[in-house]
């Protein structure tokens, strides 16, 4: 077993994107990866297939998004496996998006909506309830440790909602859209001299939000990171056209749909 | 099929037909557009058993998948053109392709004796009993529109029913697609044909097992077999080698598309495989296929601010990751995404798109949502920019040595991206111009452009 950040090249682990990877999610890892490169520090970005050993030595490991039998499977073999909780206490970074978050909590409903087991390390529970699917715009102000982050955007989906335990901090308080649906949004937590990161912000999170991503990529490698003001001055353009729509009230994502759009039912 | 020509619809049904062309006729008037889908849905309300009472007399091919339906559908509305000379085809070659699309289509040409229909696979099990078709070409099976359609395997599963209990003469399914295959297995008489398989990440999953199928390393003619059960591609009756068509049986025949890329090599291979079945010489389908052009706009060299452009149209990454192929050596590139409910709310496919392949070119992003491509095409490590519209967007590709007014080009820099000097591609009969800009454009995107250059008729014939 190796150090997660000793002397060794940094290593992005993308854990079973086949199973969670239903919305973009192989896109952080992409993502974290290039900030890494362009400060001229070389990474690795390993890819875990379902049925692969999950290895110990990562620095950043990734769960996205996916539908309930691959969440069920996804948790088996992480729990059987053990090497992501080792990892964390060992002082890696575990960055878990929509299902990837509920895996990582205490219980989630199953694919007969009975509690599952999940990892246990975010202090959270996730339940089905009748309100209709969380699908659009999500806004979150970070609070606590995470207020420097700034604003938080991204698109969300999802059925479950998730209620943050009595240890829990949350990423933030919900602007507008659902996240853990009542008022809070994302569950973080340091595990041994680790940290897991929660986050119903869905698929590609890290795209819209540069901050997190560094945030997520200084814990992991223990150091400060120099600014990229070129590529996120992109990002800044993109974060700003989302949060002034979402503030227009266009709360599902829609730029606008035209009137001919609803008369024909377009495709 | 003993009848073959259109026997007497009931009152009712004529009824509802003169209903959906009222309809579509003041849905055209109000410069509402084609009125095909409005028309249909008007006249299925009024006879709701209309689709069948239009359709179950005539020898029909249905045509559904993920991608590439309404090119095929127009590849093989002239593969049947050719076959039968003197035969009309009605066909939805706009691609309306639900129930309302393909009832207009039926009532636009009611008398023609053979139908070649696109079909939305969510709709092909309704559509198949109540048109009980000749044939039914199966092409692919992917992820589309996520935040809409939540699940493809729920799409084979439907299909694999529907094919088991309703009996069809010809089912040509692609081999290459274990969910294809899936679907296909239990029909009578499945014909398979090799298509290649490119876009593998949706079908990792064994679709009888849930074990992982894993296919071929290296080329894209390998095959596919699961794991844990065995399930396996299995053996074709017809393929693509090279720039031929093959037989099992040994037939073999040149395929000289105009149309670019092997997706649509593999989408003419399913139309030569489906139309010979029934005894046409290859010869004489695929001198047809070759005549096809451009497809419901796409394809099409157009005239933008003087530079010619040529319309590509991509709606999710497998339709993407052929659409990049596709794109002329060194020609810039503009994209074009929205986010508007036909297209999926949600952009997060962005990022399962492979744009690292345009590396070295100069892609200039445009649409409601440009912000999102343009920090997916900064990842990617592609020269870029952006701008507010097409014309804005040709301009600036088209400038050697610009990147635009007030833009800040990211990305790696790669020098002389712009210079290049356009090679020509030629088949027998024709010779295909390299255009000044490749556009690629999903589904919105693609449909305000169209009204924007006409949706009728060729704006410039390739010569
Ligand atoms: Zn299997």
């Amino acid at each position: 077993m190796t150090a997660p950040h000793g002397d060794s090249r940094p290593a992005i682990v993308l854990l079973f994107p086949e199973l969670l990877g239903t919305y973009g999610d192989g896109g952080n890892a992409v993502i974290l990866a290039q900030r890494l490169r362009w400060r001229g520090i070389g990474c690795d970005v390993l890819t875990v297939g379902a049925g692969d050993a999950v290895p110990e030595g990562g620095t950043i490991y990734l769960l996205g998004g996916g539908e309930d039998g691959p969440q069920v499977q996804a948790t088996r073999q992480l729990a059987r496996s053990g090497a992501v909780h080792r990892a964390v206490e060992g002082g890696a970074v575990l960055f878990a998006v929509c299902a990837g978050m509920q895996i990582a909590g205490v219980t989630f409903p199953g694919t007969d909506g009975r509690p599952v087991d999940g990892l246990g390390l975010l202090d959270c529970t996730t339940e089905r309830t009748d309100e209709p699917r969380a699908v659009g715009e999500l806004w979150a102000e970070p609070v606590g440790a995470q207020t420097s982050l700034g604003s938080l955007t991204g698109f969300e989906n999802h059925g479950g909602r998730t209620t943050p335990g009595p240890t829990a901090e949350i990423l933030g308080t919900v602007r507008a859209g659902v996240g853990n649906g009542n008022g809070t949004e994302g569950v973080c937590a340091t595990v041994g001299s680790g940290r897991a990161v929660g986050t119903y912000l869905h698929g590609p999170a890290l795209a819209r939000n540069p901050s997190l991503a560094d945030r997520l990529l200084a814990d992991a490698l223990g150091t400060t990171l120099e600014p990229l003001p070129e590529v996120d001055a992109e990002a800044d353009a993109l974060r700003n056209e989302r949060l002034a729509a979402v503030q227009a009230g266009h709360l599902d994502g829609v730029a606008h749909r035209t009137w001919r759009d609803r008369l024909l039912r377009r495709n | 099929m003993v009848v073959t020509s259109a026997p007497a619809l009931p009152f009712r049904s004529r009824a509802a037909v003169g209903l959906g062309r009222t309809v579509r006729a003041a849905s055209r008037r109000s410069g509402l557009g084609e009125g095909s889908v409005i028309g249909g849905r008007a006249a299925l309300v009024a006879d709701p058993a209309l689709l069948a009472r239009l359709g179950w007399w005539r020898r029909t091919t249905l045509v559904s998948g993920t991608n590439g339906k309404t090119t095929t559908n127009h590849l093989l509305a002239a593969a049947l053109a050719a076959a039968e000379p003197g035969s009309s085809v009605a066909a939805n070659l706009e691609g309306a392709n639900m129930a309302p699309g393909v009832v207009a289509a039926l009532a636009a040409d009611p008398t023609a004796p053979l139908a070649a229909l696109e079909v939305d696979e969510r709709w092909l099990g309704h559509v198949l009993e109540r048109l009980g078709p000749c044939a039914v070409v199966l092409l692919n099976l992917s992820r589309d529109q996520l935040d809409r359609t939540q699940e493809v395997r729920r799409v084979a599963d439907g299909w694999r029913s529907a094919l088991a209990t309703l009996p069809t003469r010809h089912v040509v399914a692609s081999a290459d697609d274990p969910l294809v295959v899936w679907a296909a297995q239990r029909a009578a008489n499945p014909v398979w044909v090799g298509t290649g398989a490119w876009w593998t990440q949706d079908a990792v999953g064994c679709p009888a097992c849930a074990g992982r199928i894993r296919f071929a390393e290296g080329d894209s003619d390998g095959g596919w077999r699961c794991d844990d059960c065995g399930f396996a591609r299995p053996a074709r009756a017809v393929w693509i080698d090279g720039d031929d068509v093959v037989w099992a049986d040994g037939r073999r025949v040149r395929l000289e598309l105009t149309l670019p890329g092997r997706a649509n090599a593999a989408n003419a291979a399913m139309v030569l495989a489906t139309v010979t079945a029934d005894g046409a010489p290859p010869q004489q389908v695929a001198a047809a296929l070759a005549s096809v052009q451009e497809v419901a706009g796409r394809y099409r060299t157009t005239t933008v601010a003087g530079h010619r452009v040529r319309m590509l149209l991509a709606k999710n990454p497998a339709g993407w990751q052929e659409a990049l192929q596709m794109l002329a050596p060194a020609v810039p590139v503009v994209t074009s995404i929205n986010a508007r409910i036909a297209d999926g709310r949600d952009p997060s496919w962005l990022w399962d798109v492979p744009f690292e392949q345009l590396r070295g070119r100069f892609v200039v992003a445009t649409g409601e949502r440009r912000h999102d491509l343009a920090v997916r095409l900064a990842y990617a490590g592609v020269q870029h920019t952006t701008a507010q519209s097409l014309r804005e967007a040709v301009q600036i590709a088209t400038t050697p040595g610009s990147h635009g007014p007030g833009e800040r080009p990211t990305g790696q820099v790669a020098a002389d991206v712009i210079e290049h000097d356009p090679p020509v591609r030629t088949t027998t009969s024709l010779t295909v111009r390299v255009p000044d800009v490749e556009l690629i454009a999903n589904y919105t995107a693609f449909q305000d452009y169209l009204d924007d250059v006409g949706r009728h008729g060729s704006a410039e014939v390739p010569r």
